[in-house]
């Protein structure tokens, strides 16, 4: 007797053994011929240069942070969610003050500026430079 | 609460190993097929749209199409780059299509057919969908490529990041149907589409001021579902023009074509969740009418593909996000909001007990 879970677990193996298998299927009929050329990294057909694992911009690990909190907060809502009904407004009480507590610090999040990303800051042509008076024609010919 | 599971491959053949065999692939007889109905779709779809024919030459108008590109991708050649990390790049393929085809177990596709009735489907779903993260930035660390790293990091951040607001809709739908079951929720929505979550679940007419924060909520994990597969308008992790293909700049042939296919299995799987929490799943629209286990699931995979339909349009008509609008459209945008349409729900929920 296979449980519920036991099925869920007969969908990974599923899963796994239908990427080998196919992996293995085209093993059986594709070419191998390697040549250093192909075997390099690609890097718009440039040679490499330096190390890929480079540094990263900080906010990523913020974002990663915020996320962690965010996520933590849900999986205690998940449970809270089905039973709430049953538990009544006490319940609701408190898991409304738990999450503002939450909501706030995303508030102080947004309010440091930790959720800005570096915009692009386009230089927007002037129209005045772009146009050639017929003094600057003048000008451009005695030089 | 919790519901007996009918299912009808016991009814059929009786609780024996066979059955669990047959029951785990059976969603990949669907799951093969559609794969190539999708594809086949996206190509004719983008055609139309730019005023093409799209592929003409294989089969009847193209429709071979899909079938040819699977043959050709069997047969190209396995290139694993010199500098990669061997093991991890060769297991993130396997990561990333066991994870998008363990969300299948708990996919309801009739009131008969549930693969797996463990009453926590919809924190399953949620749980499972975190394998793609990994794969992926599993894939792109290994390749050690600039482009794949730095695709590998936007997916990251970009996939956590709307996994908050889908997550806070998914709650939003348990709290007004009262249950994570999948069936359960389905069940609940019965009776003709007005009884659908989009337009408030089941009540009477007291349930039209919530109506507007159901269909915010649906917005919300329609948008956030987009960007939770990579999809236009926020595929910037495989931005083609910027970091040539991201994270699987560096795979080729099959292991290229395993991240293909569960990315449009994701896409259905991602369909199918939205019709079980909005559009009452299996239930056909009309109440009883035409709600037999066959039309049921006739009814199902429509639903789910007119979503697949729309993700396709959607991806040939908008450009795409910057990384910057991104962000601010999740964290600044769609977290307020789903936030405060959670509370009225619940609210709702409260009241209406």
């Amino acid at each position: 007797m296979v449980t519920e879970f036991g099925i869920v677990l007969l969908f990974f193996i599923v899963g796994i053994l239908f990427v080998g298998v196919s992996l293995f299927a085209s093993a059986l009929i594709r070419p191998h011929k390697p040549n250093p050329e192909k075997l390099s990294t690609y890097e718009s057909g440039e040679e490499p240069i330096g190390s890929p694992w480079v540094q990263f911009n900080a906010r990523f690990y913020i974002i990663a942070l915020a996320f962690l909190i965010f996520e933590v907060e849900l999986v205690f809502l998940f449970p809270w969610a089905v039973v709430f009904r049953d538990l009544g407004w006490y319940s609701f009480a408190a898991m409304a003050i738990f999450v503002v507590i939450l909501l706030l610090g995303l508030a102080y999040d947004w309010a440091k500026g930790y959720l800005e990303w570096d915009k692009p800051k386009p230089i927007i042509p002037v129209l005045k430079e772009l146009i050639m008076t017929r003094e600057d024609l003048k000008n451009q010919q005695k030089d | 609460m919790e519901m007996e599971h009918t299912n009808f491959v016991y009814d059929l053949i009786g609780t024996n190993t066979i059955a669990y065999i047959l029951l785990a692939l059976l969603p990949m007889l669907f799951l093969l097929p559609y794969a190539l109905v999708a594809i086949l779709g996206e190509l004719k779809i983008s055609a139309w749209i730019q005023e093409r024919l799209g592929p003409m030459r294989t089969g009847w108008k193209g429709v071979l199409q899909p079938l040819a590109e699977v043959v050709k991708l069997l047969q190209k050649e396995d290139i694993t780059p010199s500098a990669v990390n061997k093991p991890l790049f060769n297991l993130a393929p396997f990561v990333m299509f066991a994870g998008a085809y363990a969300a299948y177990a708990v996919i309801p596709f009739s009131s008969v057919f549930i693969p797996s009735g463990i009453n926590i489907g919809l924190f399953y779903v949620f749980a499972v969908s975190a394998f793609g993260v990994i794969a992926i930035v599993m894939g792109g660390w290994a390749s050690n490529n600039k482009y794949s790293l730095l695709g590998a990091m936007r997916a990251a951040s970009q996939m956590i990041s709307y996994e908050i607001p889908i997550a806070v809709t998914i709650l939003a739908i348990a709290t007004l149907a009262g249950s994570l079951d999948m069936q359960t929720i389905i069940v609940k929505q019965g009776g003709g589409f007005w009884n659908w979550n989009l337009f408030g679940g089941p009540g009477g007419i007291a349930k039209l001021w919530v109506i507007p924060f159901t269909i915010i909520l649906f917005v919300v994990y329609f948008v956030g579902s987009l960007a939770e597969i990579n999809r236009v308008p926020f595929d910037i992790p495989e931005g083609e023009s910027e970091i040539v293909a991201g994270y699987h700049t560096e795979y080729s042939g099959m292991k290229f074509a395993m991240f293909f296919f569960a990315e449009y299995s994701n896409m259905f799987i991602v369909s199918a969740i939205i019709t079980v929490l909005f559009l009452g799943g299996w239930q056909s629209p009309f109440g009883d009418f035409l709600n037999g286990p066959i039309w049921q699931s006739l009814w199902f995979v429509s639903k789910a593909m007119i979503f697949v339909f729309m993700q396709i349009w959607i991806r040939w008509t908008l450009p795409r996000l910057r990384v910057d609008q991104l962000m601010h459209v999740t964290w600044k945008v769609m977290l307020p909001i789903s936030f405060v349409a959670f509370f009225a729900v619940a609210l709702w929920a409260m009241l209406s007990v």
